[in-house]
């Protein structure tokens, strides 16, 4: 059951639709003709590299900045501000009033979205005590630890219960444990019927959470769709491993199979396994171990976004 | 529109309470307080010093009988021109040498000496600092002449008090005008000169994109404004009930011994609050739109100094009103939006129609909207980086 606000009116669409997006900051087009469409309650990724375009795109989506060219639907609005009290928004660069108190910083987020102030508080202290910062309720935003600061904007973002969450980056400066608390709240907002929508540039965590993704690379859409549709895009690799270095095996294993250790690596051959196999074991290749592994979201992201957008990634989640 | 107000409401309440809360806030209502507190110092030195430097005396060496003469004619002026303006006379018994007498007297600061008197009434001699055609000269010459008359009895002259004439009401009324005015033009730059960096705390928090998410950004613009609005307004409220009971303290009659406006006290000061809001909100949509651009406090600060400039200058424009609202500089100054609310405070102390600010109320009104919306519009488009970005030639080359 989807999350349905009383005075919204009913809307079975995607949550967010968005074609042929562009935006240009003078010479420069930070994005350039996005389309994508994310179903109602699903938790959606959008992955890619520092400067990809991801910021921009969200930011568009929610109505912050118009678009060059292209339009958007947010919750069935042409204009994502009618949507607002739906929506739910935490930024990359995270900020609250300092000398507000943690409790009236979550409630004042919620009064920006139609949420009575009262409620807001009442709402504030519950979420704060279920995360474990109950006794911070009172006490200035300024006091509060970096860490704590981004829960508590983090749980601004959903006092109001939105229809639609946009988080931002929302795993840059979290701990280990933050990012598994984080997680566990995404999914559990998506049960509770909420839409998530989130970029980053960690794959681990698209991979964990997420149903479909959109890959953007310089500005385009390089890949949307679901995860294991992303996957779909490789073959399964084989990872074998041989009593025998040599022999009539050799000619059953693709030219491009590479050696990690003491395993050979390969994309499994068009034929499927049995084949294979029996090519290996007819050929006395002495089988000591062979397992076929699906391809991880990482390796898909390879494929599709190019060596250059992965090798970004992987420094930034190396640095992360 | 509702949903805009209602959003507005929000960021406004906000602002309000962490701007009234705050322990800054204590400084803000005492702040007028220092200038009066630095005149009554300052008063109290500068009339001591004009006690003790100001005022040099006459220094008369005629005989005893003739200084009773010129003393009682010296007092006749007085009673005339008042005290303070008429001479001073100090008297000094001849001395056999004169000229010694004289270089010593002139040379004397206890008492100051300007000039020294000697001879006779009929055939005085003045020596000191002065020259022919001197206030003090003439002064001394009329003196000298009614002590040579003998003293004739005051002719009858009746008297009728009326409570105003028609010269004295029109000046009465330009000098509240004037101070109307005045008062405006002075709390509007303190006050408004605030709202220039009213957007430094949501950039600098990064708050801004929460926010600018969520409510429109006209909302923001409003929010902010109306809540700068309110908290001066209740610093006013303090002053001017503060004011009053000062007035009525120390002032003979209380505020009814001021000249009272053309239109009344009631509705003047009615007004005079009005078009304080109204004045507030032209210039502080102005400045808000101007300080939205800015993204740091030193930014606002090298801002600071043109805008209060600009705002001297409408002043200046303003005050054309006063004594002639109904003439084309004076029509002038109340069409243009910014000088407007100026111009008609000065209208409202000398003409008693009401029309005419009902109609500079709307037209106000229309454009505190106005900028609101075009500032709004602006910090989308170059804070926010929102719309297009290339310049309209390029586009239209494109």
């Amino acid at each position: 059951m989807l999350r349905q606000a009383q005075h919204e009116r009913i809307y079975d669409g995607p949550a967010v639709e968005a074609i042929d997006l562009v935006k240009d900051f003078g010479e420069t087009r930070a994005v350039d003709g996005v389309s994508l469409a994310v179903p109602a309650g699903s938790i959606y990724g959008l992955l890619g590299p520092n400067g990809a375009g991801k910021t921009t795109t969200l930011r568009i989506l929610l109505g912050i900045i118009d678009p060059s060219a292209g339009s958007r639907r947010v919750l069935g609005y042409d204009r994502p501000i009618e949507a607002a009290h739906s929506v739910g928004y935490l930024p990359e660069e995270r900020g609250l009033y300092p000398a507000m108190t943690a409790r009236d910083g979550i409630a004042f987020v919620g009064a920006l979205r139609g949420l009575p102030l009262a409620e807001g508080r009442r709402r504030a202290d519950q979420l704060l005590a279920q995360h474990g910062l109950g006794e911070w309720a009172k006490k200035p935003i300024r006091t509060l630890s970096k860490g704590m600061a981004q829960t508590v904007q983090l749980l601004s973002t959903m006092v109001h219960h939105p229809r639609l969450i946009v988080l931002d980056e929302p795993f840059s400066g979290l701990d280990a444990i933050n990012q598994a608390r984080l997680e566990e709240l995404i999914r559990n907002e998506a049960k509770a019927g909420a839409t998530i929508i989130f970029s980053t540039h960690v794959i681990a965590h698209a991979e964990r959470l997420c149903e479909r993704i959109a890959i953007i690379a310089q500005g385009k859409v390089a890949f949307e769709g679901a995860v294991d549709e992303a996957r779909g895009r490789l073959r399964p690799i084989v990872r074998l491993r041989t009593r025998n270095e040599d022999g009539p095996w050799r000619s059953s294993i693709p030219a491009s199979a590479r050696r990690e250790g003491a395993e050979w690596v390969f994309e499994l051959p068009k034929g499927g396994p049995e084949p294979l196999l029996k090519a290996l074991i007819d050929g006395g290749a002495g089988i000591e171990t062979l397992a076929i592994e699906r391809p991880g979201l990482h390796d898909a992201f390879v494929a599709i976004a190019g060596d250059a957008a992965a090798a970004a990634m992987g420094a930034v989640e190396q640095a992360a | 529109m509702m949903r805009l107000l209602r959003s507005a409401f929000v960021i406004g309440r906000r602002d309000f309470t962490a701007t009234v809360l705050s322990k800054t806030f204590i400084f803000f209502l005492l702040g007028p307080l220092f200038p009066l507190l630095l005149g009554g110092v300052f008063g109290t030195i500068g009339a001591r010093v004009a006690i003790e430097a100001d005022r040099p005396a006459i220094a008369v060496t005629l005989q005893p009988n003739e200084f009773a003469q010129i003393s009682a004619a010296r007092q006749r002026l007085a009673d005339a021109i008042g005290e303070k303006r008429a001479v001073q006379l100090k008297y000094f018994a001849p001395e056999a040498d004169l000229a010694a007498q004289q270089k010593r007297l002139l040379a004397s600061s206890s008492p100051p000496i300007q000039a020294v008197l000697s001879g006779r009434v009929g055939d005085a001699h003045l020596a000191g600092d002065v020259s022919p055609g001197d206030p003090t000269v003439s002064q001394l010459q009329l003196i000298l002449r009614s002590a040579l008359v003998p003293e004739m009895p005051v002719p009858q002259l009746d008297v009728t008090s009326t409570p105003k004439s028609s010269g004295s009401t029109a000046k009465d009324r330009a000098l509240t005008a004037q101070l109307g005015q005045m008062i405006l033009f002075f709390i509007t730059i303190l006050l408004s000169g605030m709202v220039l960096s009213q957007l430094i705390e949501e950039k600098s928090n990064k708050i801004i994109e929460v926010i600018a998410a969520a409510v429109p950004i006209d909302a923001l613009f409003i929010g902010k404004l109306f809540a700068m609005l309110a908290a001066s307004v209740l610093g006013i409220l303090v002053w001017v009930s503060a004011g009053a009971l000062l007035v009525n303290v120390f002032a003979a009659g209380g505020i009814a011994g001021l000249p009272p406006p053309a239109l009344g006290w009631p509705a003047f000061m009615a007004l005079a609050m009005l078009y304080f809001a109204m004045n507030y909100l032209l210039l502080g949509a102005a400045f808000l739109t101007i300080g939205a651009q800015a993204a740091t406090v030193r930014e606002v600060q090298t801002l600071s100094m043109p805008i209060t400039f600009a705002q001297v200058l409408i002043f200046g424009l303003a005050t054309v009103a006063v004594g002639a609202p109904d003439s084309a500089e004076g029509l002038a100054a109340a069409i243009f939006p910014l000088s407007s609310p100026m111009a008609m405070v000065a209208r409202a102390a000398e003409r008693p129609e009401v029309w005419p600010h009902v109609a500079a109320l709307l037209w106000q009104t229309l454009w505190v909207a106005l900028i609101l919306h075009w500032g709004a519009k602006l910090f989308r488009k170059t804070v926010l980086k929102s719309g297009p970005q290339r310049k309209w030639w390029r586009r239209a080359r494109a």
